[in-house]
């Protein structure tokens, strides 16, 4: 990162020294912005935060009743020691932002993670124009690129549609923030009723606290008679797969809805019945659209395929620079800790970075 | 190429064996026969030489995506499938063609073969143009001779059967050989009327094959209803003189008769209506040579002199199928066996010093069976077959009659030098690995091993390799020696093309030695010790 520019990279995270604040850090500081509530972003054990209004509900959970958080909306400036500090929509997941530094007209966008394409469920990714640019790249390859929506909806209708043709019950695996309550809002509620994980339960209310229109849930703890999820589509956090929470519902198809389902070997691996390609991450062309709406004179480039978009834009005019942040922005939480049954009670500050190369 | 398509992708989604066999059944009761023999032939694991090189296809694949060559490798390593990648990355495209089996392969793809590139490349991206993403993979795959698909011509077999109500046995043996995928030989196979059926006369029978033996001998009750022979390491075959000619057919249906001139010549000399099982080994001096030696000699194109006297072949006989034109499967083992020795016997000493009856070895008890066991390293053995004496000569793999009683594999301790991604289901993931063992201070690659590790375990790995790599050459990563495992393999002997100067054979993980330090490791001394006490003299 360039010496002396607004915001460097140190062993606890982005922090802008102008200001004496962080963004997203891994380790505890005395002044954290956070860009949303996923648990490679918004660490406990921070003395203050300051997150987006939209999503405050979320990062309550996540960070317990005892953290000092403080709120601003989308669009709103702070003043922080003189740095000015904006949120804009970042399409992620509820109440997800870029943030948005300037200090004496220099601009920085630390975008966290975003997508571009519609989700009812959260806020469109707002273009914002700026010197400096932080991109995720988890699917910074072409090969990732994602069919409408709709059509992903009209996938999972079908399956459990078909499933329950067949008596079985339908268990589909999404991240638990986020992922989760989109599934909810985009498939036909009319098909069955709807079960969660307790992980998944906890945040769905908080999502409808917020004003996402879902569909009525009930958490699968609480049914008594197994009877009961005949027919049902129950939305659980990937990390439920191995386990044996699963045996309850007798026969059932499994389903993973994730980005990383676009190729069949991340399937098999899985060893799920069904894939379905939904992501909150952005795909190649969203990447690349992003990053040239933001008309930044240099991109910095952190988790996931940061390599090979850094070589991709340089290639191609652009300056870009890789970053190595510990951001997972996996997409399917396979090293997060997000989806334990106790959200938020297991989290650790030794965050596995282990997709971040 | 839409049902087929669909056949294709509802086999690739599910890892439920009833799941694909429904699948098949309503496959194969809607497609018209000309179509449903195409399939079958895929299905079965057979396939036409490749049509168009692979690297033709990602040529103009990368031309359509408008993306450098390197974002392909890039896509292509994380994919871990070359049909795969170019269906992902070619632009999207919403159309579907509807061009049924038979006329794609027959008119559109097999004219290809060897056809000017500009007409390969006009035919090719015209078809992406017409064609699904699901359509555009299994294309690849055809065009390509990479198709595969997760069954089994066992599990094919059982869907015709289902639909068909011919048994299992006679669909398999209808299959064996070679046989081309016409309407008539796919509505043939599906014939119940069982006495029309004229066998061809190169068709195999289905071989009889073995489970590895998961309990104690003695298990398997009293020892005289048992017969054990040594478990040879060669090449599974099926010899068969009919009507005056030969055919020596490998236990993956190919003809290898002309690979192998010794066993053909030998062959002839057999009545007709004769089909020999065995086991063709490299031999010479009376004892068999390394399996490397045969690998050798299969590579060659051409046979030279030079090499037929340097690796003679024999056929190691331990049934007979078929006497005086008879299927005699039915017939106990033991009378079989009896009736291979008279076999044998007649023949002339040139042909007898080609087909060895397989030696059978006797002990008092199971005990002793063990105590012999114990010599097979020294044999160049895996240790032995073992048969129930009144058993017939089943189709396929099956429990209970036949037991391979294999000895325990040889092991040491090394550890994890460079790993690089694998393919297919373990595309993106580090599992193919090279193992070093000490020499000196220094660690030297002994081994590669792709396999033996649980899908937690390869995560594990993954992510150590992830974080601890060194240097990375190509594909190739060096990390960090930290992580030991115990390796596991067959034979060992010298060679001067491996840097540790010794090979192994089927190296593969057994255990992650999570409780060993890399100083732990075994040696190079250890191992060259290991191969002076087991190695094949050659």
């Amino acid at each position: 990162m360039k010496r002396g520019g607004l915001i460097t990279l140190t062993s606890r995270g982005l922090f802008c020294k102008q200001g004496d604040f962080y963004i997203d850090p891994w380790k505890p500081v005395p002044k954290a912005v956070v860009t949303h509530a996923h648990a490679d972003h918004t660490y406990r054990g921070n003395q203050d935060y300051l997150v987006p209004a939209e999503g405050a509900l979320l990062s309550r959970i996540r960070l317990g009743d005892e953290a000092q958080i403080s709120t601003q909306s989308y669009g709103e400036v702070a003043n922080i020691n003189g740095v000015s500090v904006s949120f804009h929509p970042a399409g992620h997941v509820l109440g997800s932002a870029q943030v948005r530094v300037e200090y004496k007209g220099e601009i920085w966008v630390v975008s966290g993670d975003y997508k571009l394409m519609p989700d009812a469920t959260c806020a469109p990714f707002e273009p914002v124009k700026c010197h400096h640019f932080i991109t995720e790249a988890t699917f910074g390859l072409p090969i990732y690129r994602w069919q409408p929506t709709g059509e992903i909806f009209e996938q999972i209708n079908s399956w459990w549609r078909r499933n329950i043709e067949k008596g079985k019950v339908s268990v589909i695996f999404a991240y638990a923030l986020g992922k989760s309550q989109r599934i909810m809002n985009g498939i036909d509620r009319s098909i069955g009723p709807i079960f969660t994980h307790g992980a998944v339960e906890r945040l769905t209310q908080a999502y409808r606290e917020s004003g996402v229109d879902l569909p009525p849930t009930r958490y699968v703890g609480l049914v008594e008679n197994k009877k009961e999820f005949a027919g049902s589509l129950i939305v659980a956090p990937p990390s439920a797969q191995a386990s044996t929470w699963l045996r309850r519902f007798g026969t059932h198809s499994t389903g993973f809805a994730s980005g990383w389902m676009m190729v069949r070997g991340a399937r098999r691996q899985r060893a799920v019945d069904r894939g379905f390609v939904l992501s909150d991450h952005a795909d190649w062309p969203e990447l690349l659209e992003a990053i040239r709406s933001a008309e930044a004179q240099t991109v910095y480039v952190t988790h996931g395929f940061s390599e090979e978009v850094v070589r991709y834009l340089n290639e191609t005019g652009a300056n870009a620079v890789p970053l190595k942040t510990q951001f997972v922005g996996d997409d399917d939480a396979e090293f997060s800790d997000e989806e334990s049954e106790h959200y938020g009670k297991t989290h650790s500050h030794d965050h596995d970075g282990g997709e971040n190369e | 190429m839409r049902l087929f398509t669909d056949l294709y992708t509802a086999l690739d989604q599910t890892n439920k064996t009833n799941e694909k066999v429904e699948a098949m059944r309503e496959y194969f009761e809607q497609a018209p026969p000309a179509d449903a023999a195409w399939a079958f032939y895929f299905l079965s694991g057979r396939k036409p030489r490749q049509i168009v090189p692979s690297r033709k296809l990602r040529d103009w694949a990368i031309e359509q995506a408008g993306i450098p060559e390197w974002l392909y490798e890039e896509s292509r390593d994380t994919v871990g499938d070359g049909s795969e990648t170019i269906a992902l990355l070619l632009p999207n495209n919403s159309s579907t063609d509807d061009t049924p089996l038979r006329v794609l392969v027959e008119d559109q793809l097999l004219p290809l073969r060897g056809a000017p590139e500009d007409v390969q490349r006009e035919a090719v991206t015209s078809a992406w143009a017409r064609m699904n993403y699901s359509q555009r993979l299994v294309y690849n795959k055809l065009i390509s001779g990479a198709f595969r698909v997760g069954v089994s011509q066992q599990l094919v077999v059982r869907a015709l059967s289902q639909i068909s109500e011919v048994p299992v046995d006679v669909i398999t043996h209808r299959a064996m050989g070679d046989w081309e995928p016409t309407p008539e030989f796919f509505t043939g196979l599906l014939n119940e009327h069982l006495e029309t059926d004229e066998t061809p006369i190169a068709r195999p029978f289905p071989f009889h094959l073995a489970h590895q033996m998961d309990f104690a001998p003695h298990d398997l009750g009293d020892l005289s209803e048992w017969q054990a022979e040594w478990k040879w390491d060669g090449i599974r075959s099926q010899v068969i003189k009919r009507q005056d000619e030969v055919f020596v057919w490998s236990r993956g249906e190919d003809l290898i008769t002309e690979r192998f001139p010794e066993i053909a010549q030998a062959a002839a000399a057999l009545p007709n209506g004769t089909v020999l099982d065995g086991e063709i080994l490299p031999w010479k001096d009376g004892r068999v040579l390394p399996f490397t030696e045969l690998q050798k000699r299969i590579g060659r194109k051409n046979l030279s002199a030079k090499i037929l006297s340097e690796v003679p072949v024999i056929l190691q006989c331990y049934d007979l199928l078929e006497l005086d034109g008879a299927d005699i499967r039915a017939f106990e083992f033991a009378t079989r066996r009896g009736l291979l020795e008279e076999t044998v016997e007649k023949l002339p000493p040139e042909a007898r010093a080609v087909f060895r009856v397989t030696e059978s070895v006797s002990a008092r008890d199971w005990l002793h069976m063990a105590a012999t066991r114990e010599q097979s390293r020294l044999l160049g053995v895996e240790g032995f077959m073992l048969k129930r004496r009144d058993s017939p000569y089943r189709t396929g793999r099956h429990r209970g009659d036949w037991w391979k009683w294999k000895i325990d594999p040889l092991t040491i301790d090394a550890v994890l030098i460079y790993a690089q991604k694998g393919t297919g289901k373990r595309a993106n993931l580090f599992t193919d690995y090279t193992f070093g063992v000490w020499k000196d201070k220094e660690l030297v690659p002994f081994a590669k091993a792709y396999s033996g590790l649980t899908d937690a375990e390869i995560r594990v790995v993954d992510r150590f390799v992830r974080a601890n790599t060194i240097e990375t050459f190509g594909p190739v990563r060096s990390v960090k020696p930290e992580l030991v495992f115990e390796i596991a393999f067959e034979a060992i002997q010298r060679s001067t093309r491996h840097k540790s100067g010794v090979a192994v054979r089927f190296p593969r993980i057994l255990r992650f030695r999570t409780d060993k330090k890399i100083e732990d490791a075994d040696s190079l001394e250890a191992i060259h010790r290991m191969l002076d006490a087991y190695q094949n003299p050659t």
